[in-house]
């Protein structure tokens, strides 16, 4: 736990507008008091759909603040990209993570969650019980 | 004994064999995935050209390590991070020798595949590139050639499968009477390895 270092989010999606827009909604939602360093990876560097691994560093760099990376991908590419990257060691920052979460929510709960100060543990816990909450 | 020379030339082989086949691998992608299989392949090994012209790295493990990873950064799609890993892990376990053997190559191909079944959790029958991979390490005590049949046979026995990972999956029985567009490509692969191997 740390007193003023913030736990850093990456949200990694096949779309760079789908990852733009989760993560102006989490910030959103996560109210303003706090400003949580989030940046979306969307898409493929000159556009399209896709993951690309150079967008993912450069998003985990952005928000590392030196409390740790917690990133949420969507699907397929976009998790084996992230896998591949942690297995390099060097590609992102230390204490990167990713967690096991559904996207949407998972990012909403993380990222309100960051802003409290609390540290990557809790923030992750936070994301993955996104899983458990049902809609019918 | 394989030298970087063998080494390079199975990357431009392949290179040169996914250009050829884009489309096919693409029109195979069409029914069961997301029609992109070629052109993302295209781009990963064509900036693996690129590269190893430009960086000129002269040990096997250096030339397969910096393609595995030109491929992590430049393909876009699944087939970008599973083939990396495949040539890193490869590479990383040739090491720093300038020259390895044929049994050297074909343990550091088995922990390549190996890494590649880690990463996406794919097992042999799951109608992925693993079914193609596996069978080739496996044949290659009994040489390139061996190991470029065994390939090609892995691959179009993907056909008559269930999609078990990957996009394919999502459409359950749908998926049986397509050959997998990844076990297809690892074909290629190996098929440019055997290649290399004649000069």
């Amino acid at each position: 736990m740390s007193d003023d270092k913030l736990v850093g989010i990456v949200l990694v999606s096949h779309s760079a507008e789908v990852a733009a827009s989760v993560a102006e909604l989490a910030k959103e939602l996560a109210g303003g008091a706090v400003a949580v360093p989030v940046a979306p990876a969307g898409g493929r560097e000159g556009g399209g759909i896709g993951t690309s691994a150079e967008l993912v560093s450069a998003a985990a760099a952005s928000v590392d603040r030196g409390a740790g990376v917690a990133v949420l991908t969507d699907l397929g590419s976009a998790v084996l990209t992230v896998k591949a990257l942690l297995a390099e060691g060097d590609e992102l920052p230390d204490g990167t993570r990713l967690l096991d979460a559904p996207f949407v929510e998972g990012a909403v709960a993380a990222v309100v969650t960051a802003a409290t100060g609390a540290d990557l543990d809790a923030v992750e816990a936070a994301a993955a019980e996104a899983y458990t909450y049902r809609k019918v | 004994m394989l030298d970087a020379d063998f080494f390079r030339r199975w990357m431009t082989a392949t290179a040169a064999s996914v250009d050829r086949e884009a489309e096919r691998l693409t029109a195979l992608d069409s029914p069961i995935g997301d029609a992109d299989h070629g052109s993302n392949l295209q781009r990963g090994f064509t900036a693996v050209r690129v590269s190893l012209e430009k960086e000129a790295p002269n040990t096997p493990g250096a030339i397969l390590t910096l393609a595995g990873r030109r491929l992590i950064s430049t393909v876009g799609g699944a087939s970008g991070p599973l083939y990396g890993t495949l040539l890193r892990r490869t590479g990383k376990a040739l090491g720093d020798a300038s020259e390895v053997s044929e049994e050297q190559l074909a343990e550091a191909l088995r922990a390549g595949v190996e890494g590649v079944m880690t990463l996406g959790g794919a097992a042999p029958g799951d109608k992925t590139m693993v079914d193609a991979l596996v069978p080739a390490v496996d044949a290659l005590g009994d040489g390139f050639a061996a190991a470029r049949g065994a390939a090609e046979q892995g691959a179009e026995a993907t056909t008559p499968l269930q999609a078990r990972k990957g996009r394919a999956s999502y459409l359950g029985e749908r998926s049986i009477g397509h050959q997998d567009p990844g076990a297809t490509s690892s074909a290629l692969l190996i098929a440019a390895l055997a290649e290399a191997a004649e000069g």
